[in-house]
């Protein structure tokens, strides 16, 4: 659905300063019915790339390509196939929600604009709306009314460019949803976002960026090589004996006690579980639970930044 | 191909933001009558009199001889009457450079440029449709104007001279003719300053340098250095068509997707 080969974007500034590159050596695989969530900080290049793989700009080298279309050769055509979401919304604001759809509905040859239009209204809860100027909604309205402007030819891959951004939490929850709706119907959608809790509920993989692609896998993956796995065994009293107990196995790679608490780090904690839980219980410890600590996306965004500074 | 349904969508989409600004609808409305009323006075007003003072001999030597057999008072009102159909001239440039100045940079503001340069539109029709959208209503409302005056002229008690005179050729090549080709010089000229620039007063007052050549034909016109006839307007329409279709070149050239998008601050 989306791929770049070594895509690069060099801005070339004022003739005494020298150019910046942007976009470097980018290549990348998202494949169909895919959520990618592209993160990096602010100046990363997420807007260049996404600005790119939409036909809105040209690369300096490398090469994209988007349903089959190669970026520079088939740029109308990648236009016709896609939907973007721009950091702004940038709807005209004098004119009534249903004309500003209206509008995009004719500039991408849509057959039955006034059904289409009245579809994305009704959807995203703006039907009651539609004849108010734009200029009278709230942000959280012009967002949805700008997503649905990126899907009234029903695109099969979708760029949203921070969706949820600036959004207060229950208009944010309502953009997600969405989101997530649209993953359901299957269609690809790539994702610039610095909401990292966020990034990890909707995305099937994350890359993070930073001029140039840092890393990139599902979250899962991402924790595992990062922090690997750790599992906590919460106890009514600690024995110290214990931990050597347990540091005895050959599968746990570190066992740090913490108070009434064991902190166990291992690969695969499905399958070597039970056995720890048995050899505690026959040493006599009363277990009241058992969990794993989940590292969030964001100490795997901080620490992978961190790495490549 | 050029898609004719983006070219509509875009005109449509232009006129429905632009009428809603009372301010501009005024001025496309104000202007054109303006210059339908103030000639329509002058003859009211120099009908059956000569201007007191003054005799065909103290007119431009030169202008003589586009009045001809005409007899001296109908001459002078013929003199005076000149001078409005460069006004008409100005008319559809002075009325679409608002739009159009506007067109580019306005999107650039409100941010709507790079959802808008995202659709399968072509920079053709996006420059067609935006010129249009300027143009239509500048020459719309001239011609109505002039059509206006055509038919309460009598009103004035003008001789059926000068009634000839304002619906010959000279007059006619004007209107219908300069007319429209300068209305597409400056919404080319105001469309292209609106794509370089960053504030819509600068794309505005820049593209008002175009006024300048308009009037030094009415200022030679004046000082009897020059005088509108079939000949000048001839001259005129064929450095019009020569303007235009630079001016329409470079503004496609200077349009630079990828710079208004990554330039603009």
């Amino acid at each position: 659905m989306i791929r770049t080969e070594n895509l690069t974007k060099t801005f070339a500034l004022r003739k005494n300063q020298p150019p910046i590159q942007a976009v470097q050596n980018l290549t990348l695989e998202v494949k169909e019915g895919e959520v990618f969530g592209f993160l990096g900080p602010n100046g990363a290049g997420k807007t260049t790339t996404v600005r790119m793989l939409a036909a809105l700009i040209r690369p300096t080298s490398g090469s994209a390509f988007i349903n089959q279309f190669q970026i520079g050769r088939d740029d109308t055509q990648i236009r016709r196939s896609i939907g973007i979401l721009t950091e702004t919304p940038g709807m005209y604001e004098r004119l009534s929600a249903e004309k500003n759809l209206s509008i995009y509905a004719n500039l991408y040859d849509v057959a039955d604009v006034k059904g289409q239009v009245e579809k994305y209204l009704r959807m995203l809860g703006l039907w009651n709306r539609r004849m108010d100027e734009v200029g009278s909604f709230s942000k959280g309205m012009r967002q949805k009314l700008a997503i649905a402007r990126a899907l009234l030819h029903e695109p099969r891959v979708l760029f949203l460019d921070e969706p949820t951004s600036g959004l207060d939490p229950e208009a944010a929850k309502l953009v997600r949803d969405f989101i997530e709706e649209l993953k359901s119907e299957g269609r690809t959608i790539f994702l610039c976002t610095h909401n990292l809790d966020e990034a990890d509920r909707l995305c099937d993989r994350i890359g993070i960026f930073k001029s140039r692609l840092i890393a990139v896998d599902t979250p899962a993956n991402l924790r595992q090589r990062l922090f690997g796995r750790r599992v906590v065994f919460h106890l009514r009293a600690l024995n110290p004996e214990w931990v050597e107990t347990l540091r005895r196995f050959e599968f746990v790679k570190e066992v740090t006690p913490v108070d009434n608490r064991l902190l166990v780090r291992l690969d695969e904690p499905e399958q070597y579980n039970p056995v720890l839980i048995r050899k505690l219980v026959e040493c006599g410890a009363d277990l009241q639970f058992v969990g794993e600590i989940r590292h969030s996306l964001e100490d795997i965004y901080l620490q992978t930044l961190q790495a490549e500074e | 191909m050029l898609s004719f349904r983006h070219i509509r969508t875009i005109i449509d989409k232009e006129w429905a933001e632009v009428f809603k600004n009372k301010m501009v609808l005024f001025t496309i409305v104000l202007m054109p009558l303006l210059f339908t009323a103030l000639p329509l006075i002058m003859l009211y007003v120099t009908t059956g009199s000569t201007i007191p003072g003054g005799d065909t001999a103290d007119l431009p030597e030169m202008f003589l001889s586009v009045c001809g057999q005409m007899d001296s008072a109908s001459c002078m009102q013929v003199y005076v009457i000149n001078q409005f159909l460069i006004l008409y001239m100005m008319l559809p440039l002075i009325i679409p450079i608002t739009i159009a100045a506007y067109s580019i940079v306005g999107e650039k503001t409100t941010r709507s440029l790079e959802p808008l340069l995202a659709t399968p539109i072509s920079t053709e029709e996006l420059l067609i449709g935006k010129a249009l959208a300027a143009a239509i209503p500048a020459v719309g409302a001239t011609w109505l104007c002039f059509f206006i005056f055509q038919i309460l002229i009598p009103l004035t008690g003008a001789s059926q001279q000068v009634r000839a005179y304002v619906l010959g050729p000279t007059w006619l090549l004007g209107v219908l003719v300069v007319g429209p080709l300068m209305a597409i010089a400056a919404v080319n000229f105001a469309i292209m300053v609106s794509s370089r620039v960053n504030d819509p007063r600068v794309a505005e007052q820049m593209a008002a340098i175009l006024i300048v050549p308009v009037l030094a034909l009415l200022f030679g016109q004046v000082a009897g250095l020059l005088v509108i006839n079939q000949q000048l307007m001839l001259i005129v329409i064929s450095a019009l068509i020569a303007a235009d279709a630079l001016l329409i070149y470079l503004g496609a050239r200077l349009f630079q997707r990828e710079t208004i998008l990554t330039r603009w601050k």
